[in-house]
């Protein structure tokens, strides 16, 4: 199997609480869905756990589209997490 | 083709409404929506507005695409900003033309409805003391707002 990069970017309080907009990993085998890398996620580190405490609440979008968190990864490029958006 | 900006300059509403109805004839209805930065009370100094780069475009293009599916539309327009907005500037437009004026009523709600609640902004808060303050929480009376579209 090709181990690919991932390019993550976080947005709003979620990216204020990680401490960085984007960055690059690779995904370890087991995490298929988007629900799997955001719990892998969340063990990284104090600040990644509390960007995501609350996981359900956090909206995530593969390669710049809406997707539900049980969404396989898949060939994704680009996978963003973010708050509920407060546009308008 | 609808039009879809995504920028920090201020834009006018009769400046995109002539652009939709300059030339034709078969228009009988434009209705536009402008969203502007509230001071709630004298408190709030400015709204930060951070967006998606790329996402934000795609978003709000498949949200029209919907309306343009929905309504027989003649022109529209949607445009949101971002960057810091001060009270009384505009944040968000939505120009909506069609033959008659319900189609151009509902399309315009429903671009708005889905705007707010799908395209990637998020609202900062600075308050007037200088204080920075909180993200704009989202509304539950949004959702249901987008949710009545369902169907």
């Amino acid at each position: 199997m090709i181990m690919s990069e991932l390019n993550l970017r976080y947005f709003a309080w979620v990216r204020e609480r990680i401490g960085t907009a984007q960055e690059t990993v690779v995904l370890p085998a087991g995490v298929i869905t988007v629900a799997d890398l955001l719990a892998w996620l969340k063990e990284r580190g104090p600040e990644y756990a509390h960007a995501f405490e609350r996981a359900e609440i956090i909206r995530a979008a593969i390669d710049q589209t809406h997707v539900p968190h049980e969404t396989p990864v898949g060939t994704a490029r680009e996978v963003a997490f973010f708050p509920p958006m407060t546009g308008g | 083709m609808p039009t879809i900006r995504v920028q920090t300059e201020a834009f006018d509403a009769a400046t995109e409404v002539n652009a939709i109805t300059a030339g034709r004839s078969d228009v009988g209805a434009v209705v536009t929506f402008t969203g502007l930065c509230r001071d709630e009370g004298g408190t709030l100094a400015a709204l930060e507005l951070e967006h998606y780069p790329g996402m934000a475009e795609a978003e709000i293009a498949r949200v029209a695409a919907q309306a343009e599916s929905r309504w027989p539309l003649m022109g529209l327009t949607a445009i949101h900003r971002f960057g810091r907005i001060a009270p009384g500037e505009p944040i968000v437009l939505v120009v909506t033309a069609s033959a008659h004026r319900s189609a151009a009523f509902e399309a315009a709600e429903f671009l708005m409805d889905y705007l707010k609640t799908r395209a990637p902004f998020w609202k900062k808060e600075h308050h007037a003391d200088g204080a920075q303050g909180d993200w704009v929480s989202a509304k539950d009376a949004d959702d249901a707002a987008m949710a009545r579209w369902d169907r």
